[in-house]
């Protein structure tokens, strides 16, 4: 005979494992006060230049970053990187095609996060998996070249869902692969209305320094509201700022 | 890639609830939201390889996929949206940033049959009927 069956409301978020350690390495950022910044993209968009620029110019203006940087193979990146002066760390993946959070607390080790302003996480190139995969990260860039078209956001629109900021590289090049900006903007405000975009060239610097001023903004406005919650004796709540789908996900819109 | 990640973790969700509340689970109801980055058909069947030797075996998974709802701010309501690729509104055509439903990956329900099944895999309800 059939079992009797009856249903029982539980109505509880699926977190899978990355999920609890990213909300702990954004409790253990916080604590520290360090402003995370991660980059994605698709493999040659441009992240490392991008990346190194970046390192440099903030070192310039006196800020204190560090980067880690993930690839299937190679260290290649980190020894670009660490040119900038910075402390950088390579973490390789072997086979895996994205940067998980226990990858980057496992990289961090013991690190004096205190003592930094910035810390920069290079993700693995590839505009898919990183998706679904939160790394604890105050800010989060997409950054796609004027070389991949502008319907690149229409192809990837999970990845600029769980992104802040669009960055569009390689901006010298424009001009000679016939980039339609305008066109590529619309694509970005059709799966992500009102997100930021920058168009800019690591190579010659054009338009870097708005980009700088921009992040500068963040993360003043990050150190001055951390101020305000520990003087108001309030605690962070680690669930508030969850990334990616399976944990809740953010509207920014910022 | 990661659906079995997330079938572990459901299976897990499952069982912890099951034991608390003394009853065996038949079915778990899931709604997933298209801006999860979860595909279905993967999750199914990663499912498939999870649940085996684990406390769920017997239990079946039920996918409800949850529409994307987001905040029109000119019309001032909750619109349902059709595509991932223009989150506007589907009435006035203004642009919805604000996405309420969509993203969501949860164990909603549990179908359970209350105690544990016995050894021949009946409920106490069967086994008590047998006798």
């Amino acid at each position: 005979m059939a079992t009797q069956t009856r249903m029982v409301e539980v109505r509880q978020k699926v977190l899978k494992q990355n999920d609890v350690v990213a909300r702990a390495l954004r409790r253990r950022f916080h604590e520290a006060g360090v402003f995370v910044v991660s980059l994605v993209s698709s493999p040659g968009a441009g992240k490392t230049a991008f990346l190194e620029e970046l390192l440099s110019r903030l070192g310039a203006r006196r800020h204190r970053v560090a980067a880690l940087v993930g690839d299937l193979a190679t260290d290649n990146d980190a020894t670009r990187l660490a040119r900038s002066g910075a402390p950088v760390r390579q973490i390789t993946t072997g086979t895996v095609c994205h940067l998980e959070a226990e990858m980057v607390r496992d990289a961090l080790g013991e690190w004096p996060l205190g003592e930094l302003d910035f810390l920069f996480v290079e993700n693995v190139g590839n505009l898919v998996c990183p998706a679904s995969y939160d790394l604890g990260e105050d800010l989060r860039l997409v950054l796609f070249s004027v070389t991949e078209g502008e319907d690149k956001p229409l192809k990837y629109p999970t990845i600029f869902n769980t992104a802040d900021v669009a960055i569009i590289t390689k901006a010298d090049l424009a001009a000679a692969v016939e980039f339609d900006a305008a066109q590529a903007r619309r694509s970005i405000d059709s799966v992500r209305p009102g997100m930021p975009v920058f168009e800019l060239s690591a190579r010659t610097a054009l338009r870097m320094g708005d980009w700088l001023d921009d992040l500068e903004r963040r993360f003043r406005e990050y150190r001055s509201e951390r101020r305000a919650t520990a003087s108001a004796g309030l605690a962070v709540d680690p669930t508030a700022n969850d990334r990616v789908g399976a944990a809740g996900g953010r509207n920014t819109g910022r | 890639m990661h659906e079995l990640s997330l079938a572990i973790s459901i299976i897990d969700v499952a069982a912890e609830e099951a034991e608390r509340r003394g009853v065996t689970v038949v079915a778990v109801h899931l709604r997933v939201g298209p801006l999860s980055g979860v595909v279905k058909e993967a999750l199914l069947s990663a499912y498939e390889l999870a649940r085996e030797e684990s406390p769920l075996a017997g239990a079946r998974l039920v996918i409800r996929q949850t529409p994307i709802v987001a905040w029109c701010p000119t019309c001032r309501c909750e619109r349902q949206i059709e595509s991932v690729q223009r989150l506007c509104c589907p009435a006035c055509d203004a642009p919805t940033p604000d996405v309420r439903q969509g993203r969501e990956l949860e164990v909603v329900a549990l179908e359970v049959s209350d105690g544990n099944a016995d050894t021949h895999g009946r409920s106490p309800a069967e086994g008590a009927q047998a006798e």
